[in-house]
């Protein structure tokens, strides 16, 4: 099971890669769509049995490095982190592979793009399912490589080359800290393989660094360096500016790799090293306040921006840092949680934002757009579901996992918890802002574009809505179903009496058992399916918090930092907060865009300055410019000039082209053509030879009295 | 007066070999003395070949002479023949006009 869902993609990749002429579009689309849906339904199931079912296993595969002590195998580890992540991965890229088969209809490397797709597919499932630092990096930079050719993919366009190179050079800076926290793990533990690091890491708690003569704690130190890596993946301040320009890429990339899945691979990494990061309480701190900032600079950035899928990936940054600050806190669950409703509804996002640029004739400017509800109602209203979930509007999934998040950070009763509180609630103002302000101006008004565009306006076909349907359903009900799985102990709004009981008892029942009192009546199918199958799995589970439970040993807290459990207990207006907040954005919006659209222009006007930081996105990429790009430019011209031109071309191979050249040249000067001179020297050469015969006997006979 | 010994002989194909030498590298007119003072250099090996033989008592060498001459009758026709070839193609036998191998 485990190796269908891992390795189908990678035989679908292969097929539509090496293949693709022979079988044709048709083909590949077929059978890269076919093998992701079954890896899809694969995961599912797997979910149930691991998680649900709490059977964590690991499948070893082929050995791969053996080196002295040091010997790394590829292996599957499944439990219930990977199967979560699996899961993610697998249904929303099953999406994304229909929906391209709809969004690039009109594309000539059809067969190219989903053969891509399907590659990326798998380097995040083996990062996702890795049991050694050395899979995981393979992944790690697999997905970079996918990433790199898929923004890349219209390759006739020199601003998507510009950008993917920027994407992969920024991650490099990233993944240079990750190698080195890869190494300095090695040297602590003597091992890369998980289960053997997180045995050992208690005992490590109080290891130093000796490094340029100062001690340096170790944990705190590879949390650190592994962090560089996760800020450089998942687009975190500092090296974020890869992100936005990504989205040069196809729409469905966007959404599958920009979006869903690869930026939370960092997200991934540090609750996978949750059990390293328990015991570097310093490093948590750097990750809250990195995450922190994130969620609020990429938030006022998405306030200001005009490309619809520059706002989304803003936006994106944004609930990134969320997850961040989630996990700084010791959060982990609450941060998967959110990793995994922001995966549904932001893919839904992206896709819709892809159906409308597609309806649009590739318009991506939202001032060159407005007045379309009408003619795309379905798309229209699947943003509208993307958008509640993005907010946090009740009984969206994003209500949820948002809400988690935040009380967690404020329950860290830290100054960096509550820091991260305040700029989340910040950032969950702005977050409703923009979302609406992109529907308004999408949807509404009148319409800006010209007279032939809007004529071409049309609803996308089936099979780009119905990936959309199923990423809908997730933004609706992935919250409340996975609520007491990945965070729960007690419930939200008035559930709580049922959640007493179901916790007594078994605690999966309990799972389920909060969604037919909360009204959906539609779940209740998949609720008794998964109590059907699951209730003799966990018949002996003892009655513990559920999410204990559901995780397993996959996360590790300590109880003295078990942030989730202190989040239920927070105040009220905590609580409230977020949703508050997330109403009066949404308010705010509606009176700048509709009620009366001159606001905007005022207020912009008043604000010149903060409008001016935000809408050039911090001087993020100016100053990058200047400092790194301009100077490494400038040194890689003196290293050009001064040291390949001028010393080693000068000295090495023009050096020798040049002296063999005056040699040659003096040596054809020689060459007269006269017969004369030719003859001249033949006899002067005869003449020295004899002579050297002549005098040579006599020579020798007088110096040794001959022989 | 005196004896005409071997010496004599040497020195007269030695005096005859300068003369061809000479008369090929200063002259700078035309290819056919060139082709002339070859025929002398050759002429100084055949007296010296000679004297040898008869001081020597050893025929041998006034054989190799006999061979030397004919060879030399046919080099001096190929030579007269390229020549002849060369002027009706260059329409000049002068010996700064011959330069074409220069490098």
């Amino acid at each position: 099971m485990e190796l269908l869902a891992v390795f189908l993609p990678l035989a679908a990749f292969l097929i539509a890669g090496l293949l693709g002429k022979k079988i044709g579009d048709l083909g590949c689309q077929l059978i890269t769509c076919g093998a992701l849906i079954v890896a899809a339904l694969c995961s599912i199931i797997l979910f149930f049995e691991v998680a649900i079912g709490g059977n964590t296993f690991t499948t070893f595969l082929a050995p791969w490095i053996n080196s002295g002590d040091f010997s790394v195998r590829w292996a599957l580890r499944i439990d219930t982190l990977s199967v979560v992540m699996m899961c993610v991965i697998n249904i929303v890229s099953a999406c994304v592979h229909v929906y391209s088969v709809g969004y690039m209809s009109h594309d000539e490397c059809k067969g190219r793009f989903m053969a891509y797709l399907s590659l990326f597919t798998f380097a995040m499932l083996m990062l996702v399912t890795a049991n050694n630092l050395l899979q995981l990096f393979f992944g790690w930079e697999g997905v970079g490589l996918a990433s790199y050719l898929l923004i890349g993919f219209w390759n006739h366009k020199n601003s998507a080359n510009a950008a993917a190179v920027k994407a992969f050079v920024v991650n490099r800076v990233g993944d240079f800290g990750l190698a080195l926290g890869i190494f300095a793990i090695y040297v602590v533990f003597g091992s890369i393989q998980f289960d053997v690091i997180f045995a050992a890491v208690a005992d490590n708690a109080e290891t130093y660094f000796t490094f340029f003569g100062r001690q340096m704690h170790a944990m705190t130190v590879i949390g650190l360096l592994l962090f560089v890596g996760a800020v450089g993946k998942s687009a975190q301040l500092g090296l974020h500016t890869w992100l936005p320009d990504a989205m040069e890429g196809p729409t469905p990339v966007s959404a599958l790799i920009h979006a869903a899945t690869m930026v939370t691979a960092g997200v991934f990494l540090i609750a996978r090293m949750s059990p390293l990061y328990e015991y570097a309480p310093d490093a948590l701190m750097v990750v809250t306040v990195v995450g922190a900032c994130t969620a609020f600079v990429a938030a006022t950035i998405g306030l200001t921006q005009f490309d619809i899928k520059r706002v989304i990936a803003y936006s994106t940054m944004s609930q990134l840092g969320y997850m961040f600050f989630a996990l700084g806190v010791s959060a982990y669950g609450a941060a998967m949680f959110h990793l995994v409703t922001h995966a549904f509804f932001k893919a839904l996002l992206f896709l819709g934002a892809g159906s409308v640029i597609h309806a649009m004739s590739d318009e991506q400017d939202m001032r060159k757009m407005g007045g379309i509800w009408r003619k795309i109602p379905i798309t229209y209203g699947l943003m509208w579901i993307g958008s509640l979930a993005l907010a946090g509007i009740p009984p969206f999934a994003g209500y949820f996992s948002k809400d988690i998040v935040l009380e967690a950070a404020w329950a860290d009763n830290s100054w960096f918890g509550h820091f991260a509180y305040w700029m989340g609630i910040a950032a969950a103002f702005m977050t409703a802002f923009y979302s609406w302000r992109l529907l308004f101006m999408t949807f509404h008004g009148k319409p800006r574009a010209s007279e032939k565009t809007m004529g071409h306006v049309h609803e996308s076909p089936a099979v780009m809505l119905a990936p959309l349907m199923v990423l809908a359903a997730g933004a609706l009900f992935a919250g409340i179903i996975f609520y007491q799985g990945f965070v729960g102990s007690s419930a939200h709004h008035g559930a709580a009496e049922h959640v007493e009981q179901s916790v007594e008892h078994d605690v999966e029942q309990g799972i389920e058992s909060v969604e037919p009192h909360a009204g959906e009546a539609q779940d209740g199918l998949s609720a008794e399916d998964a109590y059907g199958e699951t209730h003799d799995a966990v018949d002996h589970a003892e009655p513990v918090f559920a999410k204990e439970v559901f995780w397993g040993r996959s996360i590790k807290v300590l109880a003295e930092n078990d942030t989730v459990e202190a989040a239920h207990s927070v105040p009220m207006w905590v609580k409230y907060m977020p949703l508050v907040v997330g109403l009066v954005g949404i308010g705010l919006a509606y009176l700048f865009y509709i009620v009366n659209p001159a606001i905007p222009g005022k207020i912009v006007a008043i604000f010149k300055m903060p409008y001016t930081l935000f809408f050039r996105k911090w001087f993020f990429d100016e100053l990058y410019q200047r400092l790194f790009v301009k100077s490494a430019f400038d040194l890689g011209r003196l290293f050009w000039l001064k040291g390949d031109k001028g010393a080693i071309d000068r000295f090495g191979p023009d050096g020798v082209a040049n002296v063999t050249k005056k040699i040659s040249g003096l040596a054809s000067r020689f060459q007269s053509g006269f017969v004369y001179q030719y003859a001249f020297v033949m006899m002067i050469a005869v003449t020295a030879l004899v002579s050297w015969f002549v005098f040579r006997e006599s020579l020798t006979g007088a110096l040794w009295g001959g022989f | 007066m005196f004896e005409i010994g071997l010496e004599n002989y040497l020195i007269l194909a030695g005096l005859l070999f300068t003369v061809g030498v000479f008369g090929m590298f200063l002259n700078r007119k035309n290819v056919i003395v060139i082709l002339m003072s070859i025929e002398l250099m050759l002429l100084a090996v055949n007296i010296n070949f000679v004297a040898f033989s008869a001081n020597l008592n050893d025929l041998s060498g006034q054989v190799f002479t006999m061979f030397i001459l004919t060879v030399a009758a046919a080099e001096a026709a190929i030579g007269l023949a390229i020549l002849v070839v060369f002027f009706r193609n260059k329409g000049s036998i002068a010996v700064e006009d011959i330069s074409e191998m220069k490098g």
